[in-house]
């Protein structure tokens, strides 16, 4: 986009210096906790950023115990449960808003939108209450039913705006040839819009993996807390241990699919925030 | 596809330059409907009956210590509420936090996008170690600003803070909840002003250029009238987002000091007092308050509602 001037190498110098200052802004916190995680107890306090004695001491800890196995089957469990069923249904329901007129459109945006903006915090004391008569407090189901409503606007928004993309008048075709409307979803628009599914999924995982209001408020033990909230729980490998290097570790751990959904699907990260928000 | 093709449909439908047929037309709606429907039962009875259950419950002395003291109260728990210095001390650091943080992120998330969207080099490197903040479980960001801000642990406390315990002090603990904010969402405000910026056409900055626009003038004068909207969508979704702020809260300083957002003091409230009449009325406050802000931002600033005019565009 250069306006006038060539492509010096000076610019890209400055350009690479502003990237250094980006990447500085957006890994030292990360780094810090990774560093915090192989630190030994003995060092664990010494305020360095780079840690003097290296260990894998906190990480074996962490695994030996059902403090944290436990927590971690919860939320990849209700975090993968929970994905595919709101990405399903937002499936169907931004299929229907992209590309079929039916009565109740508007409606249906304006709920999911309202919903999008809605304080979580003014749910959490009624289905505090509901979920304890209705046997749901502290099951998976407990959680992955807020999760999935909470993730529906991100899912169904997201996903119109991907079906928009798609080529009509292959649909079209393919209802020519005979194919019901039904059929013309699973077999024509379905594969061709798999990769904004896929980014969907990601968003909506990243959602519910991320949740520590329902999560903290929702759950009273260890069989259906999850990482974020039994974080705050966490004591060291011993009840009078400090728990720093573990809590350290335990948040490495769960950081680890994030930073490999980033770092694999960037692009379609970006393309799956932006398309939902500000097209129309 | 069973009905009798004569039978014409009572009332025309509104043809969208697509021909009337009457039975696609049909099996389109009940096809729409029937896709929808899911997706909207869940959405309802997950949220709409819980918001109705919380104004009743909020209209009745309930705490689950007492349970047989359970009965009729009118605004009798509003009336506590807001007349509790507590609840405005929360309900001032929240709106400070949600300013001051919304504020800073505008600024540096437009800087962010300029930087994402205009870079030379390492486009894609700065988009991914972007997108890392964005991803990350809060909770454990908030553990990292918590241990680089603890006395001799961290190196923040070392360098900065000398002696003081900067997160026992109300004024420091506000603004490393800020920062701890700032952080984590800066790089969603500026991918949402990366997308208003690839709307601004190039020729329109050329031109601007060529009638000796400087950059500043630019910026002012040609990309952020073009991105406004994209701006004011995005701080839309910042200010409401904000306004709920509590995971940071939560492991910073749990809201000692004075620092208890209003979200706080409701779990507080719920999970600790198991008041749910006083909870809720707090919950139906706070759902009135961003009810506002967005009316504010809709009618007062003109913002689009994302979406809600998606289906007649394009």
């Amino acid at each position: 986009m250069a306006i006038g001037g060539a492509v010096t190498t000076g610019r890209k110098a400055r350009w690479a210096l502003v990237d250094i200052i980006v990447v500085v802004y957006a890994l030292v916190p990360v780094l810090w906790i990774v560093s915090l995680s192989f630190k030994t107890k003995e060092t664990l306090a010494d305020g360095n950023f780079i840690p003097r004695e290296w260990t894998f001491q906190n990480y074996a800890d962490i695994f030996a115990t059902d403090e944290f196995i436990r927590p971690l089957i919860n939320s990849l469990g209700i975090s993968i449960i929970a994905t595919l069923i709101a990405v399903v249904l937002g499936m169907m329901a931004a299929y229907a808003i992209a590309r079929l007129d039916f009565p109740g459109k508007k409606a249906l945006v304006g709920v999911s939108l309202l919903i999008a903006m809605f304080p979580q915090i003014s749910l959490v004391t009624p289905l505090f209450n509901i979920e304890r008569q209705l046997g749901l407090f502290d099951t998976w189901p407990g959680l992955i039913l807020p999760y999935i409503t909470f993730a529906l606007p991100l899912a169904i928004y997201t996903l119109s705006a991907f079906f928009r993309e798609i080529p009509w008048e292959l649909e079209k075709a393919a209802k020519m040839d005979g194919a019901t409307p039904g059929q013309a979803f699973w077999k024509v628009i379905a594969p061709l819009a798999a990769p904004g599914v896929f980014t969907t999924a990601i968003l909506v995982f990243i959602f519910c993996w991320n949740d520590f209001l329902f999560a903290i408020s929702l759950t009273s033990t260890e069989a259906s807390r999850t990482v974020p909230a039994a974080l705050s729980f966490f004591t060291g490998a011993s009840q009078f241990e400090d728990p720093t290097g573990t809590i350290s570790a335990a948040a490495v751990v769960i950081t680890i699919p994030i930073i490999i959904f980033v770092l694999f699907f960037q692009r379609r990260i970006v393309a799956g925030l932006t398309s939902g928000a500000v097209k129309g | 596809m069973s009905h009798a093709v004569t039978e014409a449909p009572a009332k025309p439908v509104p043809a969208k330059g697509k021909p009337a047929l009457s039975e696609g037309k049909r099996a389109e709606r009940r096809l729409g409907l029937l896709l929808c429907a899911p997706a909207a039962i869940v959405m309802l009875a997950v949220t709409g009956y819980p918001i109705a259950y919380s104004i009743w419950l909020s209209l009745q002395r309930y705490d689950l210590r007492f349970p047989d003291e359970r009965q009729f109260v009118g605004f009798e728990n509003y009336v506590a509420v807001l007349s509790n210095s507590y609840w405005w001390t929360a309900f001032g650091t929240t709106m400070f936090i949600t300013v001051v943080s919304v504020a800073i992120e505008l600024v540096l998330g437009m800087a962010l996008a300029l930087i994402m969207h205009r870079t030379l080099v390492g486009r894609g490197l700065v988009r991914t170690v972007t997108l890392i903040p964005y991803g990350i479980v809060t909770v454990v960001a908030a553990f990292s600003w918590f241990y680089a801000w603890t006395p001799e642990t961290g190196y923040l406390a070392n360098a900065l803070a000398g002696e003081s315990a900067p997160l026992t002090e109300q004024w420091p603990s506000l603004w490393i909840i800020i920062l701890a904010e700032v952080w984590k969402t800066t790089p969603f405000m500026a991918l949402l002003l990366m997308a208003g910026l690839a709307l601004v056409p190039d020729d329109l900055l050329k031109a601007a250029s060529m009638d000796g626009a400087n950059a500043w003038q630019r910026f002012t004068k040609v990309m952020v009238p073009v991105m406004k909207p994209a701006i004011l969508v995005a701080l839309l979704f910042r200010t409401l987002d904000a306004f709920r702020v509590f995971d940071n809260i939560f492991v910073l300083t749990n809201g000692a000091n004075d620092t208890a957002s209003v979200s706080m003091q409701t779990y507080n409230n719920l999970i600790k007092g198991l008041n749910l009449g006083i909870g809720s009325a707090m919950a139906v406050l706070i759902f009135i308050t961003v009810a506002l802000i967005a009316f504010i931002f809709i009618k007062v600033f003109g913002t689009a509602a994302p979406g809600s005019d998606q289906g007649g565009k394009r």
